[in-house]
């Protein structure tokens, strides 16, 4: 089942004609027919979830911009795609722009924004030149601007590239990046359906939640709500890398067995299955499953959150028997200590730790109080920060210590690799 | 305009009548009251007209040419990575090692890149050529290995490909 890839395979799928040919920016007419309140009640009633990371319903955010409230609306898109191991937004960026302006156009009219923003990673150079090239088509023909489609309705659109800061992609850091500052994340409340851009109310939403909304009024929220599993609907594409055979971004419905999406659309583990270690299913921040738990968890929001994980931007990060889990985690502990904005004392003081110990303990040094250290940094920073930076950076540590605390332990005692 | 030797006006930095263009475009796509979104659009401009990097100087003029307090483009400009504040060669080669790219031989790509290039990361070649950085996750992970070259990404990469890629480029 392809909705939000439907149209990538085909050629010139970036452009303007392809898109229209094939049934393109015909749900915005439909929605504008509808009304913004029946657009709403169809997203809700689809029960899409935030495709970013936080999995939050997308047609509850979009209710909570304030009706009759004299100031302008905002829509930003976040495309700062930068949780390690996600790389499924670039595909819809650079082949399929169109169906993300047609999502944002509905969306636009749904809650009331005359103006929005495409936030791209300042790195997808070449997505953003894509982007705009179909920005400009779409103005040419009338699609954005003051008169969307001869309808009345206005919805400008902008591209807007940030400059590498992992920490953009949290909501309200986008926002203050956009207004031309550190992208170093507000306190919510307010949230930005109050207080967002500008002070403005303002929907964030990501990519993929963006480009599911025309298949959604399509087919209509009923339709999409029968996909996937209860609490899960619809489909996700998980990007998959690592130490499969087949590498890639596969859209496939919620709720899919991990194993079979390894196996049927991955092209199965590196040396087959008896030689899987672990998955990382949701991005960098997820916590690890061990192959036990690979062979029968579910991809879902809930099935993943149970088994003390997360689906999160459904990254699925498959690591072989040839790898040492404690070095895995030292390079992401790496990474978050690197992306800290350095705001509140538990993140930027607790990822410099955790990368230290990770780093001693990686080069044989580390001791058994090392690991309740580590386990302890990780409660300080959990919950103890403006935005889930902090938690996303214990999330690796917690996991592996959790499912490989032996691979730690061997560490100390052995100065050394369990693996490799 | 400075009427001194064609070296001063060399070395201030100035955007050219095209980057004025692209700034006036930039400008359109924020509320008039709120042209400090334009930051940091201009930030990227002034780093490709001034030669790849940023200097003090060319910061004071982003802030003079805006009206901004130069502290805020100081901030913006230190706190995101894409802006170098040291200069880099002709040719910015970023190698992610982070976790996707490192399951799939990042290490290798790295150690690749530094044999043919003789430098370490954070380096930059005697003649100015190359400049080498190891980078966080660039959001190519079902292509790792991979690395960016200025604007390009250059994906599935193996030790014989980065040769290769090094030694085509112009």
């Amino acid at each position: 089942m392809k909705i939000v890839y439907k149209n990538i395979h085909l050629a010139n799928s970036h452009t303007l004609a392809v898109y229209q040919a094939n049934g393109g920016y015909k749900s915005v007419v439909k929605a504008m027919d509808m009304g913004c309140e029946e657009v709403i009640e169809e997203v809700k009633r689809s029960g899409i979830r935030g495709r970013g990371g936080a999995g939050f319903p997308a047609g509850l955010k979009w209710s909570f911009i304030p009706k009759n409230d004299p100031r302008p609306r905002y829509l930003c898109c976040n495309a700062d795609e930068g949780e390690p191991g996600t790389c499924k937004d670039r595909d819809i960026l650079r082949y399929d722009p169109h169906l993300l302006i047609e999502g944002m156009i509905i969306c636009g009219f749904a809650v009331g924004a005359e103006q929005g923003y495409i936030y791209i990673r300042g790195e997808f150079y070449r997505e953003a030149e894509r982007l705009q090239a179909a920005v400009d088509e779409a103005y040419a023909q009338g699609i954005l601007g003051d008169n969307v489609l001869g309808r009345g309705i206005k919805f400008h659109l902008a591209v807007h590239r940030g400059g590498g800061a992992y920490v953009c992609g949290e909501e309200t850091g986008l926002i203050e990046s956009l207004e031309g500052k550190k992208g170093q994340p507000r306190l919510k409340p307010p949230f930005p359906a109050n207080i967002g851009l500008y002070g403005c109310p303002t929907v964030i939403n990501n990519v993929e939640t963006l480009a599911s909304i025309p298949a959604i009024i399509e087919q209509g929220g009923a339709w999409y709500g029968n996909l996937g599993v209860p609490k899960s609907s619809g489909t996700k594409i998980f990007a998959v890398s690592g130490h499969v055979n087949k590498p890639g971004n596969y859209e496939v419905e919620l709720g899919i067995p991990l194993k079979t999406l390894l196996e049927q659309h991955a092209g199965g583990v590196r040396g087959g299955w008896n030689n899987l270690k672990g998955v990382i299913p949701g991005g960098s921040s997820s916590p690890i499953l061990p192959a036990d738990l690979c062979a029968t968890i579910t991809m879902d929001y809930e099935a993943l959150g149970k088994a003390g994980t997360m689906l999160g931007s459904g990254a699925v990060i498959v690591i072989d028997k040839s790898v040492c889990i404690v070095r895995a985690v030292a390079r992401l502990s790496r990474f978050y200590r690197h992306e800290s904005c350095g705001q509140c004392t538990p993140c930027r003081e607790g990822t410099g730790w955790l990368a230290q110990i990770m780093e001693r303990m990686e080069a044989g040094q580390g001791t058994h109080e090392d690991i309740d250290l580590l386990l302890d940094i990780c409660a300080n920073i959990g919950g103890k920060t403006i935005c889930a930076l902090g938690d996303a950076a214990a999330g690796p540590v917690l996991g592996a210590i959790r499912a490989f605390k032996e691979e730690f332990i061997y560490h100390v005692e052995h100065g050394r690799c369990m693996a490799g | 305009m400075n009427e001194r030797s064609t070296v001063t006006s060399e070395a201030k930095p100035r955007f050219s009548e095209d980057a004025l263009q692209q700034i006036q475009a930039i400008y359109r796509r924020y509320p008039a009251d709120r042209r400090q979104s334009a930051l940091m659009p201009i930030l990227h401009l002034a780093q490709r007209e001034f030669g790849g990097w940023l200097s003090r100087e060319s910061l004071d003029y982003v802030a003079e040419f805006m009206g901004l307090p130069p502290i805020r483009v100081y901030e913006v400009a230190t706190f995101y990575t894409m802006y170098n504040l040291k200069p880099v060669g002709r040719y910015h080669v970023q190698a992610c090692t982070n976790i996707s790219c490192w399951l799939c031989g990042s290490d290798a790509i790295m150690g690749a890149l530094k044999n043919k290039l003789k430098i370490q990361p954070g380096g930059t070649t005697e003649d100015k050529r190359f400049t080498l950085a190891e980078v966080e996750c660039l959001g190519a992970c079902v292509n790792a290995p991979m690395m960016q070259i200025n604007d390009d990404y250059y994906e599935n990469l193996t030790v014989d490909k980065v040769a290769e890629i090094i030694d085509r480029l112009p």
